[in-house]
């Protein structure tokens, strides 16, 4: 196990490589430079001589390579320069987003797993009945239905008809706090700006992992195991949730990686509709401000949370299906 | 293969088009067997027949001159059966005008997919184990690496916004999930009799690759394609949501959802229409890309 995860890890160090030579590369092809942005940073006028002071003092007018390896070298410190926009450390306008994601993430991620198991194992029990239909129809339209669509018809339909009770933008009602109001009303007000979000995202996000759940179980179903376990006179209760769940779950585990990387990037929608002060809202921000600095740092450390989430996915794997080997 | 006998090559060559031919029809007889399958297709005819004859059927140009008097018109009312837009513009004729880039979207960006995803996996998947298998695949795992839509929304976002960039990059984007299924398809195929018999009579890499190998990994390249096709179409409809899609006067409908944000209660009907011809238009690629795979190989049927 020791070597295995010695060599995958390993393996990362060229994918990160590339990922920061893209990331870094992209932002190169950027027309007009960040010199626009800069000078309304530093309220200067359009004057030449400032441009050329300005590119001087951020380094802008050294080659390309030499900027890269600058740039990869403070990365490797944790200094991922100013932002030219915010007029802030890079890592201070991310730690200030991250923490609003990872919470709306976790629980969107939660929520996916605990509806998405459940349906897709039940319908792969009743075949074709009516629940299996429903189950299936619904997956067929989470998975067609433009997310931010899904998120307007709930701002018209729920929202808007709800008396203010469901709010549709940011995070929590301002100055509900801890001191004045008590910890139930903070819950329950944070709660409440969850609703709209966690449903699209959840919404999103449940079909594919029911669809794989399910044709999984159908899978196993059929394996001579079952039958044996079956014709022991095992109840049916045991045959599914003991001996079929267990392995129809190994190619469910395999797949959480890219569902993972999907809602990050769906984030960057989701966090736009509802204002929500996360990563995928600073992310966009930063892309249409030209403030590079703050989008190779999100491109980069959303590249190594998926990297460490497959990474996790395959050690999960290997540790639960004892069949695997890991030389 | 019966007993030798000496076949022309013409000869030969129309017994495997007969035997084709017999192929293409069982695939047929299979797929129209799937109901939703076939629903779908029709649905994809008349949707692309509507937005290839858009001047004839609109009832008002691309263009369309701001009429204010008519603006947020509901739907139903005279000469607007699905209402007018903030401008007083006919949101049908729009969303006509609209389909023409929402639905080739899906198409080229898939092309540019199919194509560096074919040439990537075949040559990765030929060459398996060696350092150009190696470096290829590394390629396509650290684009995979970056959440799709952040990628996306970064490079649209520092091109020149344009139709055909957004197309492009889409199909720059999402090439190497077809990359990996392609070269998995080519370390099997590469040790087949067939590769084998090919290249002990002297067949080149590339004619081995191209002529002998490809056409056998043909199937699941077009299944994955076109279960591919609705994400694509997703894809832009959210680039224009966000507003980096087309500048006007091109229109798509995730642009015209864009604009329904802001009048959501004076015309809940401008973010409708639009966004359920994405849907149904996903929808029916969706189905009609299970109705391929469920015919092209019966024993994948779920």
């Amino acid at each position: 196990m020791g070597r295995y995860l010695l060599k995958r890890v390993l393996n990362m160090i060229p994918l990160l490589i590339l990922a920061t030579l893209l990331s870094f590369s992209i932002m190169q092809l950027a027309p007009g430079g960040p010199e626009k942005v800069l000078l309304a940073a530093e309220d200067a006028t359009l004057d030449p001589s400032r441009i050329e002071e300005l590119r001087e003092r951020w380094g802008l007018n050294d080659p390309i390579p030499v900027q890269y390896v600058r740039w990869l070298g403070n990365v490797l410190t944790g200094d991922f320069g100013r932002s030219y926009f915010y007029r802030k450390p890079v890592s201070e306008v991310i730690g200030s987003a991250l923490p609003a994601t990872l919470q709306l993430q976790s629980i969107a991620l939660f929520l996916t797993y605990l509806i998405a198991l459940p349906l897709g194992i039940i319908s792969a029990v009743r075949q074709y009945s009516k629940l299996d239909y429903a189950v299936t129809g619904l997956a067929f339209a989470g998975q067609a239905a433009p997310s931010f669509w899904v998120a307007i018809l709930l701002i018209w339909g729920v929202a808007m008809k709800s008396n203010g009770l469901i709010p549709t933008n940011g995070i929590a009602t301002p100055g509900v706090n801890f001191e004045t109001y008590g910890w139930l009303s903070v819950l329950a007000d944070r709660a409440k700006y969850m609703i709209l979000p966690l449903t699209v995202m959840v919404f999103g996000s449940l079909t594919s992992l029911t669809r794989y759940m399910r044709s999984s179980m159908l899978e196993v179903l059929k394996e001579d195991y079952i039958r044996t376990a079956r014709a022991k006179g095992l109840a049916e209760k045991v045959v599914v949730y003991k001996h079929a769940l267990r392995n129809a779950l190994l190619p469910v585990i395999s797949i959480s990686g890219g569902l993972l990387s999907s809602m990050v990037g769906g984030a960057v929608i989701t966090e736009t509709i509802f204002s929500w002060p996360g990563i995928g809202r600073v992310g966009f921000d930063a892309v249409t401000q030209r403030d590079y600095n703050v989008s190779m740092a999100i491109m980069l450390m959303s590249g190594v949370l998926t990297l460490i989430g497959f990474l996790l996915v395959d050690i999960a794997y290997v540790w639960v299906d004892p069949r695997i080997k890991y030389d | 293969m019966a007993a030798p006998h000496l076949n022309t090559e013409a000869e030969e060559q129309l017994q495997g088009l007969a035997r084709e031919e017999s192929q293409f029809r069982q695939f047929v007889r299979r797929f129209a067997r799937n109901k939703l399958a076939v629903v779908g297709l029709v649905i994809l005819i008349i949707f692309y027949a509507v937005a290839i004859f858009a001047p004839f059927i609109a009832s008002e140009p691309l263009d369309a001159r701001v009429n204010l008097a008519e603006r947020f018109q509901p739907p139903g009312s005279p000469g607007h059966p699905l209402g007018t837009d903030n401008l007083g513009r006919d949101l049908l004729s729009r969303m006509i005008w609209g389909s023409r880039i929402s639905l080739s979207v899906g198409f080229v960006a898939m092309g540019v997919a199919v194509l560096l995803g074919t040439l990537v996996g075949s040559i990765a998947g030929y060459y398996g184990g060696t350092w150009i298998d190696i470096i290829l695949m590394r390629i396509a795992e650290a684009i995979d690496v970056i959440p799709v839509f952040f990628l996306l929304v970064t490079v649209v976002s520092v091109l020149e916004p344009s139709v055909y960039n957004i197309m492009i990059v889409i199909g720059l984007t999402s090439w190497p999930g077809l990359a990996y299924i392609v070269r998995g398809q080519f370390l099997s195929l590469r040790q087949r009799d067939f590769t084998e018999a090919s290249r002990a009579m002297g067949a080149t890499d590339a004619r081995l690759i191209f002529r002998h190998i490809l056409p056998n990994a043909v199937a699941p390249i077009i299944v994955s394609a076109t279960l591919r096709i609705g994400g694509a179409i997703l894809s832009e409809a959210g680039l224009s949501f966000l507003g980096l899609g087309a500048p006007p006067p091109a229109v798509s409908w995730g642009q015209i959802l864009s604009v329904s944000r802001t009048f959501l209660k004076q015309a809940p009907w401008l973010m409708f229409w639009p966004g359920l011809a994405i849907f149904i238009t996903v929808l029916a690629f969706n189905f009609v890309g299970d109705g391929i795979r469920d015919a092209l190989d019966p024993k994948l049927k779920r």
